[in-house]
């Protein structure tokens, strides 16, 4: 047994179990990619196989087949309550985005008006801080406004695993339960448990999908690796980045700083 | 399989280098994803600047036009030993919450200094607070050698004044490296511009720090995060902080002090065989033998190594909001998965972190660092700091905000778990054939006990002795309890430390209410002082029979007075633990008397404590005619 996963592991039960001790409100966002059905896993340890608050799914009906096949099949598996929030067109969105970043600016919309709708207080996420150094400088506990923007320049502190779960009435929280995992950890983490993924991951002729989007504006990235096994080897060697095949990463300096800081994943 | 892995937080004043040092680490440990390299590059020459190594790090747009970072950023590196994640904390003041965040959850601490400038504010503010969270494993680098052309006499001077600094504080760093982070000198290798240096690089100081071990020899502190019940079972759970836990152990739950034993480790999936044992670090769920009431904030232990329990205890603390803290005020706790009201009953000093000195004040603002005095309404389950540090840490909030938070220690204050009734259930009292009343109308007045409390000095003693002959003249019967004829006989197993003198006063309480009981006016001269124990005192006797006299002169009276001398050696040191002076009095909040020392003479304090008597006590007075016939 790997010491360093089952600190992970503990580290986010806990913070999952926080958050259902003090959020009413509660839900999660999956995104039927590999961290956030890792993080559904984790969901089941924690509360004794119950998954005791509802999935939600931002849709844009821009995913692969592959992954709303097996988002529909581990519904079936699994038997949790799974919402699909429908994103705002294209068109809606703010022009002065390049254009993979205002495809992906959907998502951002169409959460804001899930929260809107139903005033979650409380959402948990599947980002890493290993994935984008944005998201490096995320909280575990993240308090956002209702509109979803994120004050980066004033965090409340984080010592000792005290987060911030008490907010005024126009405030929602973020929870980051796998923000202290890497790329690798997931993969580790997903052989040991035998958890289940979207076969995108693995490569088909000379090819496969490191992270899964859009398909308007997510690529395959140039790899061997078929299996698990083979992935957690390119990971140890390789540097190319996780989100090299998102398109709205990489279009200009601040692209993804806009999106996070006015809501997004 | 993955390697272990080390979180170190890189500290410093703003603009010593700290976070060109980061990007200088990740490149030298070829850590830079691909193309960062290029991208660097890139944007330096499209701002017309040097190559910038801390934009490796600067995730937003404003800090890399300010060049300054804002908010604490993880980031990955690794070396042949172990995997490493860097936690850049900002060096500017208004962003010390976000480097205690970071150093909180430090394993290892670098403290960037630059060769030019030396030790600055910020450097010491940051070396407080790595001393203050509990952090020994430091590496100072001497940054920007390249600045002083390489000079081993300017690096042999800040070396000794950080050295001197760190002592200060009880911390050796692992070593002093001169590096020159913009040249990548001294961090994966010494070039020759310092041959004069005859330690190791950076990374190799790195390597040769150790993981700290899960806490698993400590005593078992199990804090309770939730119960959930599922199909007609409780499950337990939370994180076991330190300690082991095996089922069939009998637990005991603090504050309240229930007890059960352990029946199962739940799982989900299921684990064949079961779990049976776990250990500190672990998150398990468990489930109890009896349905005795457990919830969150409760801690779980063994019945004979169990938490302190108390509700007053002293913490060091750092602050963080702009609102300054003040005395008497109001926070909201948060101890492990407690909650709970605090007031802040004293604030003790402020740390100057520019000369290590404590300062008094009588407020701390922010970014100051301090010792105070809390006090809680309920009891609260606790660990010093240094027994027990998971247990031993708390945050602060006002409202919904952390304010501040530190480390706790009971300097001074006793475990008040000893005063709580040790369940003897099988004692039957026996009821007496004679009355209060049958007593009273005998004596003339009402069994009391009058309680003295006040500094070592304000004249208890010399005031019991005179109030005894002056009631025994008036016909009452009436009896002194003070240090000498109870710490010869009935007390000559304690000494002189927190539990000791708390467990003379419960003596002391014992006896007097047996005196009054008895029929007796009996009057106790003791400093007693903790008002936990007095309000103990209180509680043993029957409802209106207590009446606590406090004896007010302040300390400098009381030295100035120094009957015994003991101020004095208290002073010298040569008496530890001396009320006043190295422990503390908590006067009397509602006492039923006060007798001000240094306003009258001591035959008008007699005459004042006597007067009160007779008119509280004393049969000739209408008012206990009433009470008597109320009985």
């Amino acid at each position: 047994m790997s010491e360093k996963l089952d600190q992970l592991e503990a580290q986010s039960i806990y913070i999952l179990r926080e958050a259902y001790n003090k959020i009413e409100k509660l839900g999660m966002l999956w995104s039927i990619g590999k961290d956030s059905t890792a993080l559904l896993w984790l969901v089941r340890k924690a509360f004794f196989g119950r998954i005791p608050f509802p999935m939600i799914q931002l849709e844009t009906h821009q995913e692969l087949p592959e992954v709303y096949e097996f988002r529909d099949w581990l519904r079936k598996e699994w038997n949790f309550e799974l919402i699909i929030e429908d994103c705002p067109p294209e068109e809606d969105m703010d022009k002065t985005l390049p254009p993979a970043t205002r495809a992906a600016a959907r998502k951002t919309e169409g959460l804001k008006n899930f929260i809107d709708k139903t005033r979650h207080q409380g959402l948990i996420l599947g980002i890493r801080r290993d994935e984008q150094s944005m998201r490096a400088k995320e909280r575990v506990f993240s308090p956002r406004s209702f509109d979803g923007s994120w004050d980066y320049k004033d965090q409340p502190p984080e010592l000792w695993d005290q987060y911030k779960t008490e907010f005024d009435d126009d405030t929602h929280v973020r929870i980051h339960p796998l923000l202290q995992w890497t790329e690798l950890d997931i993969w580790e983490y997903t052989k040991r448990e035998n958890i289940p993924c979207v076969p995108l991951y693995f490569a088909r002729d000379g090819k496969r999908y490191r992270s899964l989007g859009e398909k308007n504006i997510t690529f395959p990235v140039d790899s061997n690796a078929s299996t698990i096994d083979e992935i957690i080897e390119e990971l140890k060697t390789t540097r190319v980045t996780e989100r090299s095949g998102r398109a709205m990463d990489n279009e200009t300096e601040d692209s993804f700083e806009r999106l996070r800081r006015s809501g997004y994943m | 399989m993955n390697k272990e892995q080390m979180n170190i937080v890189v500290v410093g004043h703003v603009d010593h280098g700290k976070s060109t040092l980061i990007g200088r680490l990740l490149y030298d440990t070829d850590s830079l994803p691909e193309g960062k390299y290029e991208e660097l590059k890139a944007v330096s020459e499209k701002r017309n600047m040097p190559l910038e190594w801390s934009f490796v790090l600067d995730a937003f747009q404003a800090e890399r036009d300010q060049a300054v970072t804002i908010d604490t950023t993880r980031i990955w590196f690794k070396t042949e030993k172990r995997d490493y994640v860097i936690i850049d904390a900002p060096g500017h003041r208004e962003f010390l919450k976000n480097m205690i965040s970071g150093a909180a959850a430090a394993d290892a601490a670098v403290l960037v200094v630059d060769a030019a400038e030396g030790l600055k504010e910020q450097t010491r503010r940051h070396a407080y607070l790595l001393h203050l969270l509990g952090l020994k494993q430091i590496v100072v680098v001497v940054n920007k050698m390249d600045l002083v052309d390489h000079d081993a006499g300017r690096f042999n001077d800040v070396s000794n004044e950080v050295t001197e600094y760190l002592s200060g504080l009880g911390l050796s760093p692992m070593a002093i490296v001169p590096i020159s982070a913009r040249h990548g000198d001294g961090i994966a290798s010494m070039s020759e511009n310092m041959d004069w240096y005859e330690g190791q690089s950076l990374l190799k100081t790195l390597d040769r720090f150790v993981l700290q071990p899960r806490p698993v020899a400590r005593p078992l502190r199990f804090p309770i995060q939730d119960v959930y019940k599922t199909e007609g079972e409780r499950i337990l759970v939370g994180r076991i902080e330190a300690g082991r836990l095996r089922v069939g152990d009998t637990l005991m739950f603090s504050p309240a002090n229930r007890s059960a034993t352990v029946t199962s480790i739940e799982n989900w999936p299921e684990q064949d065989p079961p779990q049976v044992d776990a250990r500190a670090g672990d998150i398990v769920g468990i489930t109890l033998d009896q349905r005795i009431f457990v919830e969150r904030g409760d801690i779980g232990s063994h019945v004979e190594k169990a938490p302190m329990l108390t509700n007053v205890f002293r913490a060091n603390i750092f602050w963080l909001s702009d609102t300054a803290l003040k005395e008497g005020k109001s926070y909201t706790l948060k101890l492990g998965t407690r909650s709970a009201k605090v007031r802040v009953q004293s604030i003790d000093h402020v740390v100057n972190t520019e000369t290590l000195q404590h300062d008094k004040k009588t407020e701390i603002k922010r970014n100051d660092m301090a010792e105070i005095t809390l006090r809680s309404r309920e009891m609260l389950a606790l660990d010093p700091y240094t027994e027990n540090p998971s247990t031993g840490r708390c945050v602060l909030l006002d409202g919904f905000d952390t304010v501040g938070g530190g480390i706790i220690h009971m300097r001074g204050y006793p475990d008040q778990r000893n005063a709580l009734p040790t369940g003897a259930d099988n004692l039957y009292e026996v009821d007496h054939l004679l009355t209060a009343q049958e007593r009273m109308n005998r004596n003339g007045h009402r069994g009391s006990v009058i309680w003295f409390t006040g500094l070592s000095g304000a004249g208890k003693s010399t005031l019991a002795m005179r109030v005894e002959r002056a009631l025994f003249t008036k016909g009452y019967q009436t009896y002194v309890l003070d240090g000498d004829n109870v710490r010869k006989g009935l007390n000559a197993d304690l000494g002189f430390k927190p539990e000791d003198r708390a467990e003379n006063i419960r003596r002391v309480g014992e006896v007097a209410a047996l005196n009054a009981d008895a029929g007796l006016v009996c009057l106790t001269a003791f400093i007693s002082p903790y008002r936990a124990d007095r309000t103990r005192a209180r509680q043993t006797c029957k409802d209106g029979d207590f009446h606590e006299v406090y004896i007010k002169a302040d300390v400098a009276t009381c030295e100035s007075r120094d009957p015994k001398g003991l101020y004095k050696k208290a002073r010298t040191g040569e008496i530890p633990n001396f009320t006043g002076v190295s422990s503390p009095y908590e006067a009397p909040d509602k006492p039923e008397l006060v007798v001000d020392t240094m306003k009258y003479s001591i035959e008008e304090c007699v005459e004042q404590i006597t007067d009160y008597v007779e008119k509280n006590i004393g049969l000739t007075q209408e008012n206990t005619r009433d009470k008597i016939k109320a009985l």
